[in-house]
């Protein structure tokens, strides 16, 4: 099994932070389709894995590398969500998803021929999250959970061959939380798309992930790694059944640990 | 149905306020007989208007043009200005001292040196409405373009783009409102530089009008010419109202000040 996306023995402090650096000797390799969760507790450098992942920064020691290719720059081929959805309020839901193309090659030379065409993929992305026909509206016009669908297919606009999720689900109820679990989980089983999922949830770690890694306080580097057998497709009813629980709980412990 | 009485309400509640201010004012004055060389009541303050209607026309309009242009040069130069100093940090770093100690000289003090320079007239009042107004337009402008969202940066960046693509879809757009809010400022600004400067340096416009129509101890005139000046000023802040409703109608969306 050869890595897409490989860290290796990797520490990155920001400029001007004292103390420790966010993350010492971190090493992490997710194969490519994989399906990646990183846990762990606040400020263990989960972010900066986000970004040393996508080349926004890169490490004093150790290396990055994405599809093979040690990241120097910004990587391309991957598409971020976060928290909050980041919609542009000036443009409608559907300029909004085009914004990766105006400016991903090549994409962007051919966007005044291939404009209906682009148009006509934003929409059936928007219909495959349940958004369909909700393009011409303003992204302050829908919900927090309907922005956050539109926010996830904006990163898929480009076809990214990895998708970075930041916490996407942390400011929605439980609810809707859910709901988009299962947009995720079918985005992901349909498109083969290589995934990381930062978050502090671990129910929806196990529940989304081929594999989880937990990461230790500040400065962050993986301190287990925990691959869910769970057969897939996984339906919301088996967060309910014992051998998930029992995942939950050993990652639980762990966290705790981490937190000491 | 209540609605709409309410509504007109609201609508008229400008004007009614401005009559009742117009007629309190005439009441005091009558009631504790002012003389009219202290405070003139609005009837002859009217009255001074229709008297002078010449040179208040002709005056009130040299100085919208002195005030039109100043802001012109300091929407243009502020923009620019506005966009250096929110493109680079060092540059934002490197200017603004500079610009807080600029801003704090009181322009009325720089109107010599500008008549040093350019002699009494047109030029040091446009210059001083330049001058005032210019800076209100360069910290919002380049307020806007320094609170872009990290995180939408960490997209767009992520996908390659370049610090000018961020700037031209996401930092101008994002900073139109805080543009045309600084516009209401600015022309509101424009108006105290070009009217000080007239009154100190100039042979025209309505700041000199009331400085001859004081040494002359014309009171109703001077009154007259500042109503001239208020009435300049809220049309020009209600057009520059109006163009940031229409400018940044997605910026607007919030129903808290209309109720």
């Amino acid at each position: 099994m050869t890595a897409f996306v490989s860290l290796e023995n990797v520490s990155h402090a920001y400029a001007g932070a004292e103390g420790a650096p966010a993350v010492e000797g971190l090493t992490l390799d997710v194969a490519e389709g994989e399906f990646a969760a990183v846990v762990g507790p606040s400020g263990c450098g989960k972010s900066t894995l986000m970004k040393l992942a996508t080349g926004l920064q890169f490490p004093f020691k150790g290396t990055v590398t994405v599809a093979g290719e040690r990241v120097s720059k910004p990587v391309k081929i991957a598409g971020m969500a976060f928290q909050a959805p980041t919609l542009l309020p000036w443009r409608t839901t559907l300029d909004n998803l085009l914004l990766p193309l105006e400016i991903v090659e090549p994409y962007r030379r051919e966007m005044r021929r291939r404009k209906p065409e682009f148009a006509e993929r934003a929409n059936n992305l928007l219909g495959s999250v349940g958004l369909r026909d909700q393009g011409g509206k303003f992204p302050w016009e829908l919900s927090g959970g309907m922005q956050q669908r539109a926010s996830l297919c904006r990163a898929l606009i480009h076809e990214p061959k990895l998708l970075m999720l930041d916490e996407p689900f942390g400011a929605l109820d439980a609810f809707t939380r859910e709901e988009l679990w299962c947009v995720i989980r079918d985005l992901h089983a349909s498109r083969k798309i290589t995934v990381i999922l930062v978050t502090h949830d671990l129910r929806e770690a196990v529940f989304l992930a081929d594999r989880i890694f937990v990461m230790s306080a500040r400065p962050g580097r993986v301190i287990a790694e925990r691959r869910i057998e769970l057969p897939r497709p996984r339906d919301l009813e088996v967060t309910f059944t014992t051998p998930f629980q029992d995942i939950v709980h050993e990652l639980r412990a762990h966290i705790v640990k981490a937190r000491q | 149905m209540t609605m709409t009485r309410a509504n007109l309400l609201i609508k008229a509640s400008p004007w009614l306020f401005t009559i009742g201010l117009l007629l309190f004012w005439e009441a005091v004055v009558r009631a504790f007989n002012i003389p009219t060389f202290f405070l003139p009541p609005p009837s002859l303050i009217a009255q001074a208007f229709v008297e002078f209607w010449g040179p208040i026309a002709r005056n009130s309009w040299i100085t919208l043009e002195t005030t039109l242009i100043g802001f012109g040069l300091a929407v243009g130069f502020g923009l620019l200005l506005g966009l250096v100093v929110g493109w680079s940090r060092a540059i934002y770093a490197g200017l603004y001292p500079l610009m807080i100690g600029f801003n704090a000289i009181p322009k009325v003090a720089l109107v010599p040196i500008l008549v040093l320079w350019f002699g009494i007239g047109f030029v040091p009042a446009v210059l001083t409405a330049f001058l005032i107004s210019f800076f209100p337009i360069v910290v919002n402008v380049a307020t806007g373009l320094a609170t872009i969202e990290p995180e939408l940066e960490d997209v767009l960046k992520a996908l390659g783009a370049s610090k000018l693509d961020i700037m031209r879809k996401v930092g101008i757009p994002r900073t139109l409102p805080y543009f045309f809010g600084s516009l209401k400022v600015a022309i509101t600004l424009a108006f105290v530089g070009s009217v000080i400067s007239e009154s100190v340096a100039s042979n025209y416009g309505i700041g000199n009008l009331m400085l001859q129509a004081q040494a002359q101890f014309q009171v109703p005139l001077i009154f007259a010419g500042l109503v001239a000046l208020a009435v300049e000023g809220i049309v020009m802040y209600a057009l520059m109202a109006v163009l940031e409703k229409r400018m940044t109608r997605w910026a607007q969306r919030s129903g808290f000040s209309q109720t």
